[in-house]
């Protein structure tokens, strides 16, 4: 510490007296500086691959409505991200920098790596039994998963006609009302052209069988799940970067048909036409969001509230983590949403559920999924600290 | 004269954190004692984010990052060693740049493509790096063209995906010429 104060120091001697002397002479590192030295100083963050110890966790500076209370539910879990419950109390945790899939144990909350050597096994489906982890660029299962927690069979492969980009490659995943495997082909890219490959949401059957597009002009989606009203997809998308501080906004859309077209990389927001790919296309050719959930916010992981531990005004509504921006200079987002419906399944408001995640500018934990359980509790992971907490409802506060 | 006596005690600290780790001794036979690697298409290490470091040493480990050579020495590593080996390697001397300027042309047009892909940016006007982001400055040609050109074929996978989006428009052409540039800007 101390000679990181002294180099510091030291830079900012050399710094001054050049500065006093003379202009930045041609060839410098400082005349190389892109046009906006704001804008130069935002850079994607990864966390750590060793997860936060317990008793560092930020919980004790996370807020909520009032009435709510937030507990660690489990830790060390290196990168924690999607979640999925099984039957029998399990909860199953990817990861997208490390390797492992983790299964948090029922009562006790042990946490145990249930599979590894994976390549970013960020999606997590459980359907009878069989738990399905989404790869980026393959899908496998292990059957009766909870019975084999502590022996559990390699996975095995079902679907891999999948293009391998790294680039917005993990995947959620998830099982429809109609028990197909629902999982995304992510653009190879931050905005480039749109090919047959990328920019969707398939499905395909539990056997890996039978592919079909169900949406196209999908840039992200990290989080999806079906209104148990409607049984329509709505399913969240991540804003294209470096447009600008505040558009486009990531967004919510819902699916009213199969193959609908949500505009990317054409149209971002619903109404803002790309500066490169946007010439010849109208936004009014596309599907708009239903909602729009911030500029740069990395919304991901998204469920309808079905339970009934929380005030009536939660039922049917949707809870959606927003990860946080980077390609932002206000950090926005870093915390979970509720997103109240009206009865035609459109979107009455957006409001915040729990915050607390950026302190001076700076996170102290990144949301990524949710998952209510069945007695009505909510979980959230947090990939910052590999953690997972879990949200109660204690009644009105006094 | 206190100001002094201040002065001298810091740079005594600075001195002492070089200290080797026993397990950095056979980095060293390959990376280069000095943090200068002299050897095809190994890095240099020296001055590197220890954030970065101990990401990489991490997927070594874990064998996320596939090199037969480094697989087998990151093996056995503990958590507390990733951290120790890291904070070490950054603490090595920066390596000393070529010897020649380059041609002026061919630099001049290199960094028309560095700023338009934003490299300036992430890893900093000078390439220092930043936490998870490697320094560039003084690293080996041949090592960052092999780099850039495993990130845009998705053979490395990289910690995250950033590298391989951001290369995707760019040409194998255009990496040469970045790897051209990098190795030489000062």
């Amino acid at each position: 510490m101390a000679k990181r104060f002294l180099a510091a120091g030291v830079a900012g001697l050399l710094a001054f007296s050049a500065s006093a002397q003379q202009p930045v002479p041609p060839g410098s590192p400082l005349a190389d500086r892109p046009p906006s030295e704001e804008a130069a100083k935002l850079a994607p963050i990864s966390p750590p691959p060793l997860p936060t110890a317990a008793d560092k966790l930020p919980a004790a500076k996370l807020h909520l409505p009032p009435g709510f209370a937030i507990e660690v539910y489990a830790s060390g879990m290196a990168n924690a991200r999607s979640l999925r419950d099984g039957a029998k109390g399990t909860v199953f945790v990817g990861s997208r920098l490390v390797d492992k899939v983790y299964a948090i144990t029922a009562g006790d909350h042990k946490v145990k790596v249930i599979a590894s050597g994976l390549h970013r096994p960020n999606g997590v489906a459980f359907h009878d039994g069989t738990l399905y982890i989404a790869e980026l660029s393959q899908i496998s299962k292990i059957d009766d998963i909870e019975d084999h927690l502590d022996d559990p069979p390699k996975p095995t492969v079902i679907y891999d006609d999948l293009p391998k980009d790294e680039a917005h490659g993990w995947k959620f995943i998830s099982v429809g009302p109609d028990n197909r495997l629902y999982i995304p082909v992510g653009q190879p890219g931050n905005n480039v052209a749109r090919d047959p490959l990328h920019a969707q949401i398939r499905r395909i059957n539990l056997d890996g069988s039978g592919a079909e597009v169900v949406a196209i002009g999908v840039r992200n989606t990290v989080g999806f799940d079906w209104s148990p009203v409607s049984h329509e997809l709505y399913f969240t998308d991540n804003g294209r970067d470096w447009m600008s501080e505040d558009v486009p906004e990531d967004k919510l859309n819902r699916v009213t048909k199969l193959g609908e077209d949500f505009g990317v990389p054409y149209c971002y927001q619903g109404n803002i036409s790309d500066p490169e790919f946007g010439w010849g296309h109208s936004c009014s050719d596309f599907t708009p969001p239903v909602a729009l959930m911030g500029a740069h916010t990395a919304t991901l992981g998204m469920r309808f509230y079905t339970g009934s531990m929380f005030p009536p005004q939660y039922k049917n509504a949707i809870f959606v983590a927003r990860h946080g921006s980077w390609n932002r200079t206000q950090k926005l987002g870093g915390d979970v949403v509720v997103v109240k419906l009206n009865k035609d399944g459109t979107v009455k408001s957006v409001e915040p559920f729990l915050t607390g995640f950026i302190e001076n500018n700076e996170y102290l934990g990144r949301p990524v999924d949710v998952q209510p359980l069945k007695d009505g509790s909510l979980l959230v992971s947090d990939d910052w600290n590999g953690a997972v907490y879990r949200i109660t409802y204690k009644g009105k506060a006094k | 004269m206190k100001l002094w006596f201040a002065a001298l005690f810091v740079l005594a600290l600075a001195g002492m954190a070089a200290a080797a780790p026993e397990k950095a001794a056979p980095c060293l036979g390959c990376h280069g004692e000095a943090g200068e690697s002299q050897t095809e298409l190994i890095p240099s290490l020296g001055a590197q984010q220890p954030a970065y470091v101990l990401i990489q040493l991490y997927m070594f480990r874990e064998k996320m990052r596939t090199s037969d050579i480094m697989n087998e020495m990151a093996k056995g590593l503990t958590d507390d060693d990733l951290h120790s080996l890291s904070d070490f390697i950054a603490t090595l001397p920066k390596p000393s740049p070529p010897a020649g300027e380059g041609d002026p042309a061919r630099m001049e047009a290199a960094r028309a493509l560095v700023e338009k892909n934003h490299c300036n940016s992430c890893h900093n006007a000078d390439f220092s790096g930043r936490d998870n982001i490697p320094r560039l400055a003084d690293q080996r040609e041949d090592y960052l063209a092999k780099t850039l050109r495993e990130y845009k074929s998705n053979k490395r996978a990289g910690y995250d995906g950033t590298m391989a989006e951001v290369l995707q428009p760019v040409t194998d052409q255009q990496i040469g010429e970045l790897a051209y540039y990098l190795a030489r800007v000062r």
